[in-house]
């Protein structure tokens, strides 16, 4: 990736994107759904955007699916 | 959401009975409580030693805060115990406040290190933050320039202070949560309309397309 497609990247914004508040609140519904490769992005495009979008709460969806991928439940 | 909501009791035993002994009294919530925040602690060195990479912190420091993370998600969990709506298997639930402790943890400890610099503004470091290569630097100094124009003119004090330690000082979200004494959601929207706004000055003026792309 170079300079102008890192800059455009980080200066895009989603409308859709629900915010850091809502995305926790719903990140196991999400991760679950995700997890079992049912089509989330489609159902909670709102939560898609904003998980591409803000690092930390990506980091906690990662984290997420790796610990229910290393914990059979 | 409605049809994804699934009553706990459909989740099969484990999530159903989770809630009810945490819930309860006596031994039987002792042995959940300590149940639980066994697998916690491992969840949380799972996740801290997936971060380590990312992270300045040696081997006890790593399990110290996967410890402290597991305990304060422990508490989290019990207090919240009431918001559990069997959307989830219970350990998916409880396994979140694993990860937003591991991660304040970890904003915290930033916020402790002697090299983060929260307000200096270090521009000659933008375009390095953005992958800029030097060698090309006639074709994006103007791009840059304008950029900085934006920040200056555009943005509220606010705005520009987040800007400035989140891109420019490369400082972490989560450490500048504790720093300005808030939280994820508002510094997060607070760069968003930051961006917005930028992004708008630079279609404005040319160096960006409307639809996002760069104007040659």
């Amino acid at each position: 990736m170079n300079g102008w497609s890192a800059l455009d990247r980080f200066l895009r914004t989603d409308p859709r994107d629900v915010g850091c508040a809502q995305a926790m609140e719903m990140l196991h519904i999400y991760a679950e759904m995700a997890a079992v490769g049912a089509p989330v992005e489609e159902r909670y495009p709102g939560a898609a955007a904003h998980l591409r979008a803000c690092g930390p709460c990506g980091e906690d969806f990662e984290g997420l699916l790796t610990a229910m991928r290393g914990k059979a439940h | 959401m409605r049809e994804h909501v699934t009553a706990a009791a459909e989740l099969g035993g484990e999530s159903a009975e989770w809630p009810r002994a945490l819930a309860g009294t006596g031994p039987r919530r002792e042995e959940a409580l300590a149940r639980l925040h066994e697998l916690l602690v491992r969840i949380a060195r799972g996740e801290v030693a997936r971060r380590s990479p990312r992270l300045q912190l040696t081997g006890p420091e790593l399990d110290d805060l996967a410890y402290q993370a597991a305990a304060d998600a422990l508490v989290a969990i019990t207090s919240k115990l009431g918001q559990f709506r069997g959307e989830s298997r219970f350990t998916t639930w409880a396994y979140k406040f694993v990860m937003f402790e591991v991660s304040a943890k970890v904003g915290r400890h930033f916020w402790r290190h002697p090299g983060v610099r929260l307000d200096a503004e270090e521009w000659e470091r933008l375009p390095d933050r953005f992958g800029f290569d030097p060698a090309q630097e006639a074709e994006w100094r103007d791009l840059l320039a304008a950029l900085r124009r934006a920040v200056d003119e555009e943005l509220t004090a606010r705005q520009r202070r987040v800007f400035v330690a989140i891109v420019l000082n490369a400082v972490p979200l989560d450490t500048l949560v504790i720093e300005l004494g808030t939280n994820r959601n508002a510094i997060y929207k607070t760069l968003f309309d930051a961006r917005r706004k930028l992004r708008a000055a630079l279609a404005a003026n040319g160096y960006v397309g409307d639809d996002g792309g760069r104007r040659s």
